[in-house]
């Protein structure tokens, strides 16, 4: 068989590199210095002992025995991703490329963010380390995220709106892959999911695969057997990739993605790119891209700015292509029902993201037996998201 | 193959003059104007028009070119409307051609239809903005069918090993990023720049015309020195900004478009 990615980054027919040339000499540098790190056991043991000491890895796997109880089916179990420092998956990937811009000499680093729960994270890993941080945000979603725009002001770094395009995460990226274009010299780009030019999907992958391969151990050990389905949200996909990673050899585990299923079915009205989309190039990378039919990327809605995003991971592509993974859609108001109902039965406030998933499991667990396993990925926790909650229910604060 | 582009460099060479390659975005501020103002610069002494398709996500440039692009979409732009600019165009002009694309909507139309019809409308090459040489396989051996040029870029970051790639593929010339970052004006150019073309020109076998960020006459005339051909586009876009669909829009351009073709001239 074949390896997955091949030397030029391709999962099967999705993936490669469509960048400016300006960008093709650093992102070969990126890619020697990461693959020299990963060979270098003084690097491997020092980010261990980060995720570790800093992260507050490993998190644990709750068992969800109300959840479970009031949905009357499958049993649930929660891998506690928003008990990570930062409050999501995000830092594993941070600390891993802020580490790796150290190694490379670089003295600033920038990156984008949806929800901010990334430029959270790479304003702390850069604080850590002492890089210079700038993120760039959609300012629509600097809107629904105001709360951490606060918090990395706090850490320090600097936040640039985005007014451009549909000002969201696809424009934070674009504005991204411009600055890094300008400051090649003294700049890492900390992409921030399993997006983007070879090799950032498959690298970012590999920072968040400790994810499953925690709870693949976890799960073994307290449920005694692997789970029967595995289900994360799935918006650019880093911790549906870190998660899934784990599992995708054991083929009794069925693998589901969540995508945002936003208010409706029509283009425009959604982010469910394996829904409505079809293969395309969008920030140097194939895969699957809502688009129209000339080839324009076209604007989505999501309740949650983490899955508003018209491409997705191009390893997604792949196993969506092979059957792997199955892929999903759960709407806005699924979801916002998801969020309150893992606040009251668990007393986890869940990311609206994350919220996606909570919702399909609330959809199927029913159905299956209770000698059946779910495992949901919490990818992050929801603290960002009440102020946004509030308003949208009419709630004043 | 047409032979335009080879032509008009022979043309300039022979006039002693650096080809004058400015750049604009289809569409903008209409499309009705895409073919008017092609004109008045043809007039004003352009060699080979760049011309540049709208999209939505335009990484590789500033600002300037973003808006442009977004007011091109806006009008309704697509890539056939821009296939159908150029098949207007050579009505009355045998000014060559070069798209100045994303890979994306080229993507969408499907390769080998959109080779072919870019050589029916009268398409004498095709950039790609986003398809660096390890990808530019399928888009080299589609065009070349149809006898229209690929034209490829190189940065002050390409390795010598990179140059000598794009040599394989590369036309009548090769693009040369003047400076590291995304297209705009800039106020100065980058240091060791003359030594930069000097060396690919070499290596790459091949004519190479600077463009990113070149927007004084000054500079044209300084880089006319040493390359092939001078492209300059953000001073002309932001002026197409500026103005919008008014009646002296073309003659505005025009005379814009003069002040730097003179300056190609090598004294």
């Amino acid at each position: 068989m074949k390896p997955v990615p091949d030397s030029r980054g391709y999962f099967g027919p999705y993936g490669g590199r469509f960048v400016p040339e300006t960008l093709m000499a650093p992102l070969a540098e990126l890619t020697a210095a990461w693959q020299e790190s990963r060979r270098d056991r003084a690097f491997r043991r020092e980010l261990a002992g980060l995720l570790a000491t800093y992260c507050g890895r490993p998190t644990p796997i709750s068992r969800a025995a109300r959840l479970t109880q009031h949905l009357g089916g499958a049993q649930v179990f929660l891998k506690r991703e928003d008990l990570c420092h930062t409050g999501a998956h995000k830092i594993n990937n941070a600390v891993g490329q802020c580490l790796l811009a150290r190694r490379m000499g670089k003295v600033r680093v920038i990156a984008e963010t949806g929800a901010g729960q990334h430029g959270v994270a790479v304003a702390t890993a850069a604080a850590l380390f002492g890089l210079r941080c700038r993120v760039y945000m959609g300012t629509e979603d600097e809107r629904r995220q105001a709360l951490n725009v606060y918090r990395m002001k706090l850490l320090g770094a600097e936040v640039v709106g985005v007014d451009a395009g549909a000002r969201t995460l696809k424009d934070a990226i674009n504005e991204s892959l411009r600055d890094w274009v300008t400051n090649l010299a003294t700049t890492h780009y900390v992409l921030g999911s399993v997006l983007g030019p070879h090799p950032y999907p498959v690298m970012v992958r590999e920072f968040q695969s400790v994810i499953g391969s925690e709870a693949l151990l976890q799960i073994r050990s307290q449920h005694r057997s692997l789970p029967n389905l595995v289900v994360a949200c799935v918006g650019g996909g880093s911790n549906a990739a870190g998660i899934f990673s784990a599992f995708v050899p054991h083929r009794q585990v069925e693998l589901v993605g969540v995508e945002a299923g936003g208010r409706g079915t029509r283009l425009g009205e959604h982010a469910a790119r394996f829904a409505g989309g079809s293969p395309g190039v969008l920030h140097g990378t194939r895969s699957y891209l809502l688009q129209d039919q000339d080839g324009q990327v076209v604007p989505t809605h999501s309740v949650s700015a983490g899955l508003d995003y018209p491409a997705v991971g191009p390893e997604h592509a792949f196993w969506h292509d092979s059957r792997r993974v199955s892929y999903v859609r759960v709407e806005d108001r699924e979801a916002l029902d998801a969020f309150h109902l893992l606040s009251e039965l668990e007393g986890i406030v869940p990311a609206l993201e994350t919220a996606h998933a909570v919702a399909y499991v609330a959809r199927v667990a029913p159905r299956m037996g209770s000698g059946q396993a779910v495992l949901v990925n919490l990818s992050g926790r929801g603290d960002k998201d009440v102020v946004e909650v509030a308003r949208l229910e009419g709630v004043k604060l | 193959m047409s032979g335009r582009i080879e032509k008009a460099f022979l043309r300039a060479r022979k006039a002693r003059r650096a080809a004058f390659i400015p750049y604009i975005t289809a569409g903008d501020p209409v499309p009705a104007r895409t073919v008017v103002l092609a004109r008045a610069l043809e007039r004003a002494g352009a060699d080979i028009l760049e011309l540049g398709v709208p999209f939505t996500d335009p990484i590789a440039d500033g600002p300037t070119n973003q808006r442009a692009a977004e007011r091109a979409l806006a009008q309704g732009t697509s890539l056939t409307g821009v296939l159908g600019l150029v098949r207007e165009l050579r009505f009355s002009s045998e000014l060559p051609v070069v798209l100045f694309t994303y890979f994306n909507p080229v993507h969408a139309y499907g390769l080998a239809r959109f080779a072919v019809d870019a050589a029916a409308a009268g398409v004498d090459g095709v950039l790609f903005t986003d398809v660096p040489v390890e990808e530019a396989g399928p888009a080299h051996e589609a065009l070349r069918r149809v006898g229209v040029e690929l034209v490829l870029l190189l940065a002050p970051t390409s390795t010598r090993e990179r140059v000598k790639a794009v040599r394989k593929l590369a036309g009548s010339f090769v693009y040369f990023i003047a400076r590291t970052g995304v297209t705009g004006a800039r106020a100065a150019l980058e240091e060791g720049l003359e030594e930069q073309v000097r060396l690919v020109r070499k290596l790459a076998k091949s004519r190479v015309a600077v463009g990113f960020g070149v927007s004084t006459p000054e500079q044209v005339a300084r880089i006319a020195r040493f390359a092939d051909g001078v492209v300059v586009g953000s001073v002309l876009v932001d002026r197409i900004g500026e103005l919008g669909d008014v009646p002296e829009l073309p003659g505005e351009i025009e005379a814009l478009a003069r002040s730097f073709a003179v300056a190609t001239r090598r004294r």
